[in-house]
């Protein structure tokens, strides 16, 4: 839509200036370390801001909360504390974080602190008190299907990571359609990695779609690739044509 | 049925403990028996030595019926030792209590006294203090000699006991002016070390149920306060005085508890604990705001607080830290503030980070530990190149799948995991793990035989097969263990 009225155009950067993205140059922007998914973002996304990421469906909930954790831990500088805040529940259905897993994933575990909450309102109360806390690098908050969390809730939220410079992922069940305050939202599915010889799996691949983006970014569909060496993400490498990568890079194209 | 106590107007009519139910009813129709509670008289004893925390902080249970305080030092604050066991008199008679009282220098010598040497005081009376000069006194005075106390009073065992009196030493006197080496070759080495400390010769100190703290700071009220706002006043004051005390000092707290003694005898008891030592009074003051909140019950006033205390059970050495020019605190050190508000509301349990253990068994590998507790950080280090051999999420327990698998000690094909079919594309494996044999008494174990694999969508999952096939057993389970990212 292109702002044909000049009245409108004003209106729209007036509403922006009140909206959290307004000063997300404040805390700088959090880079991928992909020149191809920066450069649709306009750099990358707002630190000190809220990002919702949901799985494509209940399977992919693992590889959505490597999405968040990966973004975590680039969000700050390598020593800065992260904290992954759940709920009792979520963690009986899709399992604990495990140590040695994230180790393997380069993402610290010495850096991570883990609350676990008894309800969804407990963890909510201990989201917002988290944000508040400017001493932490990221906060990963599992909320899954948390009716509670809604546009007041996460505008909180927001207001409250933009205050403190904390960036806050906020992890949803797949078929959240509440709406949010959130900067941005991803889908995240799981990707067909690039088999090792021996037809070993390979390095974490995930697919990415871009779904809703505060600072104007166009929805887009991305395969990448974890390169836990680096802590970044890279393209696949394609040794051989892999059809499902081959698609998606299709449609980026 | 037997009579296991009586109270004193019984003992005056002429029952005793040891009687059978059915004489005692013959001889006093009207007696009223209730069913002994062992349990129930042990509670008791327990909540009046809780109570009498307010006396003194060293307080030891000498069951089945006794209490022994060490007031060293604490006499003072009720004028002198008289006014002490006033005090203490006046409010366990109101509580409908029949009580001895002794004080000794030593805690054997007291305990001897008050068993086998005092007079029972009776329930409901109350001692006005100016008849505390009067010759009956409301307990034993220290200065009273044990030398006409029964031997009984050592506490030996029963046949211990009838030897001396067959002896003809029927008082401690009798044993006091004689040799000991004898005395100790006849009757056993207990006897002598019983009746040195019996007689004050030899001092033995108490072990106190709870460590007396550090320090402590108390309020006490002339009337019970029952507003809760009034409490938390007085908390802070405490609280502030505590820290001034600890700033004096140059030490730090990591845990504060704050006792509430009501009027009635209950105690309420509130701590918390910080990650880190601090003598912040507003940060100390906050976690206490925090505790009251998360309260199950709110506190209940009842007939009002008259006496509110602070504990700090240790006092560590804290330096003094300098704040940047622009009052930023250090991230780590609010990181560990947010962690302790955490603690405090949720519980400790539920603020945890990652620690290394060593096992090779996956679950014991990697394990959390409460964010206060030292910990050996698990070391971060992925081999170069290669994609993650752990996963990132671990279930726990396993979740069981059903599995399809070419040969029954193959890789698996294809497996059914929350009533959905999973068809495997790629796999790595085994990576065989053996139970830790050496731990167990039988030597035994499932080994497990763990795969990496990726199905059509390109989920990764661990799954392992429980129980080499064949050997270890015919027909093994398999598993679901964790989800790569």
């Amino acid at each position: 839509m292109t702002d044909s009225h000049p009245s409108l155009a004003r209106l729209k950067r007036r509403i922006d200036a009140l909206g959290p993205a307004a000063s997300s140059g404040r805390w700088g922007l959090l880079s991928f370390g992909l020149e191809a998914l920066d450069a649709r973002l306009g750099g990358g996304l707002a630190k000190g801001a809220v990002h919702e990421v949901l799985p494509a469906s209940g399977l992919d909930a693992a590889s959505a909360a490597a999405f968040a954790l990966m973004l975590a831990a680039r969000a700050g500088d390598v020593s800065g504390t992260i904290l992954w805040v759940s709920t009792d529940a979520e963690l009986r259905r899709h399992g604990a974080p495990y140590g040695p897993g994230l180790a393997e994933l380069g993402l610290a575990p010495d850096r991570m602190m883990l609350v676990t909450a008894p309800d969804e309102l407990a963890g909510l109360k201990v989201a917002s008190d988290s944000l508040a806390c400017a001493g932490l690098c990221a906060a990963v908050i599992e909320a899954g299907a948390a009716k509670r969390l809604d546009l007041t809730a996460s505008r909180r939220l927001a207001l409250a990571a933009e205050k403190s410079g904390v960036t806050a992922l906020i992890l949803r069940g797949s078929d959240t359609m509440i709406a949010s305050a959130a900067a941005s939202r991803w889908q995240v599915a799981a990707a067909p990695s690039v088999p090792l010889p021996g037809q070993a799996p390979g390095r974490t691949g995930l697919s990415l779609s871009l779904v809703r983006h505060r600072g104007g970014a166009r929805p887009f569909d991305m395969c990448v690739e974890w390169d836990h060496d680096r802590t970044a993400f890279s393209e696949p490498a394609l040794l051989r044509p892999v059809p499902a990568v081959a698609e998606c890079r299709s449609m980026v194209a | 049925m037997r009579v296991m106590a009586v109270d004193e107007v019984a003992l005056s009519l002429g029952l005793a403990p040891g009687m059978m139910l059915a004489d005692a009813r013959a001889r006093v129709p009207e007696v009223q028996a209730v069913p002994h509670d062992p349990e129930a008289d042990a509670h008791l004893l327990e909540a009046i030595a809780e109570d009498c925390d307010r006396y003194t902080p060293s307080v030891a249970l000498d069951p089945p019926d006794g209490l022994i305080l060490d007031i060293t030092g604490c006499a003072h604050l009720w004028g002198d030792e008289a006014g002490l066991v006033s005090a203490l008199v006046a409010r366990l008679a109101d509580g409908g209590m029949t009580l001895r009282v002794a004080l000794a220098e030593t805690p054997d010598k007291a305990r001897a006294l008050a068993r086998h040497g005092g007079e029972l005081l009776r329930a409901g009376r109350r001692i006005a203090p100016d008849r505390l000069n009067e010759a009956r006194l409301p307990y034993v005075p220290a200065s009273v000699s044990v030398d006409h106390l029964p031997v009984a009073a050592l506490g030996l065992a029963e046949e211990r006991t009838t030897a001396l009196k067959r002896a003809g030493l029927t008082l401690l006197g009798d044993l006091a002016s004689r040799p000991r080496v004898p005395l100790a070759a006849r009757f056993g080495p207990e006897a002598v070390t019983r009746l040195a400390r019996v007689l004050g010769e030899e001092d033995v100190r108490i072990t106190p149920r709870r460590t007396p703290p550090a320090l402590s700071f108390a309020r006490r009220f002339a009337e019970p306060v029952a507003r809760t706002d009034f409490v938390l006043t007085t908390l802070a004051d405490l609280v502030r005085e505590g820290a001034a005390e600890l700033a004096r000092r140059g030490a730090g707290g990591r845990d504060f508890a704050s006792r509430l003694f009501r009027s009635d005898g209950t105690v309420h008891a509130l701590s918390i604990g910080t990650g880190q030592a601090t003598r912040d009074a507003d940060l100390v003051m906050r976690l206490f705001q925090e505790r009251i909140e998360t309260l199950a019950d709110p506190l209940d006033p009842g007939f009002g607080y008259d006496l509110i205390r602070l504990d700090i059970p240790v006092a560590e050495p804290l330096a003094v830290t300098q704040t940047d020019l622009d009052r930023n605190t250090a991230p780590a050190r609010e990181v560990a503030l947010l962690a302790d508000r955490l603690g405090v509301r949720l519980g400790q349990g539920r603020v945890r980070r990652f620690a290394a253990g060593d096992s090779h068994i996956p679950e014991c590998a990697g394990f959390t530990v409460p964010a206060h507790a030292p910990v050996l950080p698990l070391a971060s280090h992925p081999t170069p190149g290669e994609p993650p051999m752990r996963p990132l999420r671990l279930f726990d327990p396993p979740q069981i799948v059903d599995v399809i698998a070419e040969v029954p000690d193959g890789p698996p094909r294809r497996f059914r995991w929350r009533r959905q079919t999973h068809d495997i594309t790629a796999f790595e494996g085994p990576e065989r793990i053996a139970a830790e044999w050496w731990k167990r008494k039988d030597g035994g174990g499932l080994t497990r035989d763990y795969y990496r694999v990726e199905d059509s969508q390109g989920r990764r999952f661990w799954l392992f097969r429980h129980g080499l096939y064949g050997s270890e057993k015919p027909n093994p389970d398999w598993y679901l263990h964790g989800l790569f990212g």
